[in-house]
């Protein structure tokens, strides 16, 4: 038992910095340029995509025993491609305000190929909770980052930060929403795409800078754990 | 050799048979889908817009039930549907969307007039246009979509109708300019169609 909360415990460590969607595995890069203009859009669609990568993930690892290898990536692509095409209309149908906000991200699902990914990393070699277990934390991971990604473009773009947060989480999350400098013209280019690859590329340059921090003093000598 | 899962999963026809069974399976959860959430679906889009009819609409200048009052006009071997809103029984204003290229793709706005053709309010339906840039269109996110408010073709001359880089009236965007006048064209090609068929939305003779 604590053998598996241990093993769980990597997973999230894994999706959340190790082995990071965005600024590890460099997966995803579509939805990650196209909606980080702000910090509440990287928040909606790191949140859809987290909803759609836990199911997917455990409907893999499911049918995994009837699939073949030899056509296991068509299996996938249709099982997930449903997946997101369910989600949509249901969303339309019964959450239809939240629909509206996340309407554009939902779509672009589809094309995220960090839940093909895992399906084929993950979730067809692993059991239905450790799967979900790893579409939660590799969903979280790529929240984080895109959150991130879009609070530093926003940021710098426009100088607000979680514009709009509260048509997306509702009026209670108003707070959330801040404008950092008053009367501020923005650098457009940080909206545009070239400002997401500025801002993908710096962001990826910190972690590499806290990753040899913290590796350093573990290391005084050669050890197997530094590798 | 014997028939287990494992053996049978290299099969070339089971290959097939999973492939068909899955696309079977998927086909019929989206039919099911589409079964249950339709009318659902189909009602929100008839709240939204409802909620837009009133948006493009002050209160007060209609009192009857917008949706239940339609008439098609062909415009240019194009039909476009008119909301027609009623006061007393007498024809007070209208409602129609029309849509103009933005920058990316089709931008869509309802554009809600008096009887006079003066624009009581407009609204972006749909668009793409870049995030943080070409969205100020939205009127949750700008108030620029209401300086159309109260203009039209008689106090606004027509080149007026335009940005104010092209020596019109509406003010553009830092960094977008194709977005508001896609916008301004919109509406103004939106007067232009009311006013040529100005007699057979109110359905009085002319």
């Amino acid at each position: 038992m604590s053998g598996q909360i241990q093993s769980f415990s990597k997973l999230f460590r894994d999706g959340l910095w190790d082995q990071n969607v965005v600024f590890a595995q460099l997966l995803a890069m579509c939805p990650t340029m196209a909606v980080t203009t702000s910090g509440t859009n990287g928040l909606g669609m790191g949140l859809a995509t987290t909803a759609v990568l836990v199911v997917s993930n455990m409907l893999i690892s499911a049918i995994r025993d009837f699939v073949s290898d030899q056509v296991r990536i068509p299996v996938f692509v249709v099982v997930i491609a449903t997946l997101v095409t369910l989600v949509d209309m249901s969303l339309n149908a019964w959450l239809h305000e939240l629909y509206k906000v996340l309407g554009l991200f939902i779509a672009l699902i589809v094309v995220n190929c960090a839940i093909l990914g895992r399906a084929e990393a993950f979730a067809f070699k692993n059991g239905v909770i450790a799967s979900a277990v790893d579409g939660l934390a590799m969903g979280l991971g790529f929240t984080l980052a895109l959150t991130t990604m879009g609070l530093v473009r926003e940021l710098i773009g426009s100088g607000t930060l979680f514009a709009q947060a509260s048509l997306l989480l509702g009026p209670a999350f108003s707070f959330l929403e801040v404008k950092v400098i008053p009367d501020y013209g923005g650098v457009l280019m940080m909206i545009l795409p070239p400002g997401g690859f500025l801002v993908l590329g710096g962001l990826l340059a910190v972690k590499r800078l806290i990753d040899q921090r913290v590796a350093k003093p573990a290391c005084p000598a050669p050890a197997a754990h530094c590798a | 050799m014997q028939l287990t899962l494992e053996n049978l999963r290299e099969r070339i026809p089971y290959h097939g048979a999973l492939l068909g069974f899955f696309t079977l399976m998927t086909s019929a959860a989206l039919i099911g889908a589409n079964l249950v959430t339709l009318p659902a679906i189909e009602q929100a889009a008839r709240d939204d817009l409802k909620v837009s009819l009133l948006q493009v609409l002050p209160e007060g200048l209609a009192d009857n039930d917008l949706l239940a009052d339609t008439l098609s006009v062909v415009d240019q071997g194009v039909s476009r549907t008119v909301y027609r809103g009623r006061k007393a029984g007498a024809f007070s204003a209208a409602v129609f969307d029309y849509s103009a290229r933005g920058y990316a793709g089709e931008i869509k706005v309802l554009i809600g007039v008096d009887a006079a053709g003066t624009v009581m309010g407009v609204r972006v339906l749909k668009h793409a246009e870049t995030p943080g840039l070409g969205d100020k269109i939205e009127v949750a996110k700008a108030d620029w979509i209401r300086s159309f408010e109260k203009k039209s073709l008689e106090n606004l001359s027509l080149p007026r109708w335009a940005v104010k880089k092209d020596g019109g009236e509406f003010d553009q965007f830092a960094g977008a300019t194709i977005t508001p006048r896609a916008v301004v064209k919109a509406v103004k090609e939106g007067l232009q169609f009311y006013a040529a068929h100005r007699a057979e939305i109110s359905g009085e003779a002319k």
